[in-house]
């Protein structure tokens, strides 16, 4: 078993495990550090197939941005265990089946002759080659315009949160930093000049 | 240099290109340590004179024992973990806020060949790692178990995030500039140009061009570092200590250790990226680390400056300053120099 092989298999054991903590674990904080363990060994699994690129982005975009907001949330929130494990054996059935479904679809896709990843070698990069480079040019010349599509459907996306959680304007009493920030000395302080008045 | 790496594999064997990485990275972070603790010495002496006292003098001459007898000190006392503390985490806090300080380190080069590893992509790399500070932090606060922790942890973790996407579009424009993800080549790309040509090189590095991204990229880092006059995660005189109020010993210093690591980081980043590293400001003097340290001391001068000047900004002016004036400048910024290189005044071929 040669370095890369023992390095792969000993990051899959931990994500493997992590994974399973995610779902497994009691308390809900503990599930999103796992999580975050799970994206952070996925990354590493990434710079084995040298997408040196993707990982950075992975650990920038998922790790540093997504599950800080999600640990805020979750860190928060007051989580009744019990409640949540009622209904458990009902709903067993039908989680089963979906869960079963999604196996079956990510052996196929997995097990394509289009799929196998570890075996193929990535097309047309030489081996000194800029890993974000191919992938700038790619995305500017034949994708582009599935990479705008993209773009466009993020931005309906920020659009739509938008909406949904505004609530009209504040009725409430509250301070405008800008306004505060332009104020000067002389639009609150009056200096009176006068003469002095003797004490008699 | 040769008789060494056969001394070396004569006495390893195989596994001698290991132990020579763990050399170089002891010889990286073993200097940084000692940078750290005279950083708080000269932070006392520093804000010292700005205030017109004398600083510490006490603990050998001219007081310069002083940041290892605190050292020593703070290893001596007893680290108490709270009754109601997640203890797992509460001890696994101060490492996850110091570890992403110290593996930034592994792709800051130092000299043109100087650099420990010197990938393709090393400043997206520093971009990824340092987007990790956050979560020492975060569950410090979580795992104390106690209202002012995590207060000032929810403080801490939404101004990390929101200055982040400042200092990100910084350096897309600098990485735009320079054409390479590289550190060492973005240092070499400031190297040439015009005033470089007529011997001065100082005004070919990229702080004059992108003067505007200079100054939000260091301000931005003064709020990633939670340092004054944007430290209202600690904020004494609301929430006591903030997310390390409950840490005790050297768990508090490592706290400690962290933030000063990361000031130097900071440092380091904006003399790389923006003061052209290494490279020598006028053409007849040779380029050499001495340089890159004289930058680095220079920055952190900045940082005791800004402490000892401003007060500390409310936390609304905060997130307004971030999200408000940065993040539109940033953006405005990177299309101006976008149409500026598409221009033929381009100054970046």
């Amino acid at each position: 078993m040669d370095f890369k092989t023992t390095v792969f298999f000993f990051l899959s054991a931990i994500l493997i495990f992590a994974g399973l903590r995610v779902i497994t674990a009691r308390n809900p904080v503990h599930a999103v550090l796992h999580l975050i363990l799970a994206f952070f060994t996925s990354a590493g699994l990434w710079l084995l197939l040298q997408a040196e690129f993707l990982a950075m982005v992975l650990v920038m975009v998922y790790i540093g941005a997504v599950m800080v907001l999600f640990l805020f949330v979750v860190m928060m929130l007051d989580i009744n265990l019990d409640q949540l494990r009622q209904g458990f054996w009902k709903y067993l059935p039908l989680g089963a089946v979906i869960g079963i479904l999604i196996a079956i679809e990510m052996g196929m896709v997995l097990g394509s002759r289009y799929f196998q990843v570890l075996d193929s070698e990535v097309p047309g990069v030489a081996a000194n080659a800029s890993n974000t480079r191919e992938l700038g040019a790619l995305l500017s010349t034949d994708y582009v315009y599935p990479f705008e599509l993209a773009a466009v459907v993020l931005l309906v996306a920020i659009v739509a949160a938008v909406a949904l959680t505004f609530r009209g304007p504040k009725k409430t009493r509250y301070t405008d930093p800008a306004a505060q920030i332009r104020v000067k000395a002389a639009d609150r302080v009056r200096v009176v000049k006068m003469p002095v008045e003797k004490q008699d | 240099m040769d008789t060494l790496m056969q001394f070396g594999t004569g006495v390893f064997g195989t596994a001698w290109p290991a132990v020579w990485t763990l050399i170089k990275i002891v010889l990286i972070v073993a200097p940084l340590m000692l940078g750290v603790a005279y950083l708080t010495y000269a932070e006392r002496k520093v804000i010292g004179y700005m205030q017109v006292r004398i600083g510490p003098n006490r603990v050998g001459p001219l007081g310069l024992l002083q940041p290892i007898a605190d050292g020593v000190k703070l290893l001596l006392k007893e680290i108490v973990v709270p009754s109601g503390a997640n203890r797992f985490l509460f001890v696994i806090a101060p490492m996850l806020s110091l570890a992403p300080a110290l593996a930034a380190w592994a792709v800051v080069p130092f000299t043109d060949t100087l650099v420990l590893a010197d990938i393709d992509a090393s400043l997206l790399y520093i971009l990824a790692i340092g987007s990790m500070g956050v979560y020492g932090v975060v569950l410090a606060g979580w795992a104390s178990n106690s209202k002012y922790a995590f207060l000032g942890a929810m403080r801490a973790a939404a101004q990390i995030v929101s200055y982040e996407i400042a200092m990100g579009f910084a350096l897309v424009v600098v990485l735009m500039v320079s054409g390479s993800l590289n550190l060492v080549d973005i240092v070499q790309s400031q190297q040439k140009g015009t005033f470089a040509d007529m011997g001065l090189n100082f005004l070919s590095w990229n702080w004059l061009p992108l003067l505007p991204l200079f100054v939000v990229y260091f301000i931005s880092g003064v709020a990633e570092t939670n340092r004054a006059p944007f430290d209202v995660a600690e904020g004494e005189s609301e929430i006591v200590a903030g997310f390390h109020v409950d840490y005790s010993g050297m768990a508090f210093a490592v706290f400690f250790l962290a933030e000063y690591a990361e000031m130097i980081l900071i440092a380091t980043l904006t003399s790389l990226l923006f003061l052209g590293g290494w490279s020598s400001p006028v053409a007849f003097l040779p380029d050499g680390i001495v340089w890159l340290l004289a930058k680095i001391c220079f920055m952190l001068l900045f940082f005791l400056w800004f402490r000892a000047t401003f007060p500390r900004y409310r936390y609304d002016h905060i997130m307004r300053l971030g999200w408000k004036v940065f993040i539109p400048l940033t953006v405005v910024w990177l299309f101006v120099v976008g149409i500026w290189m598409m221009s033929p005044l381009n100054i970046w071929k």
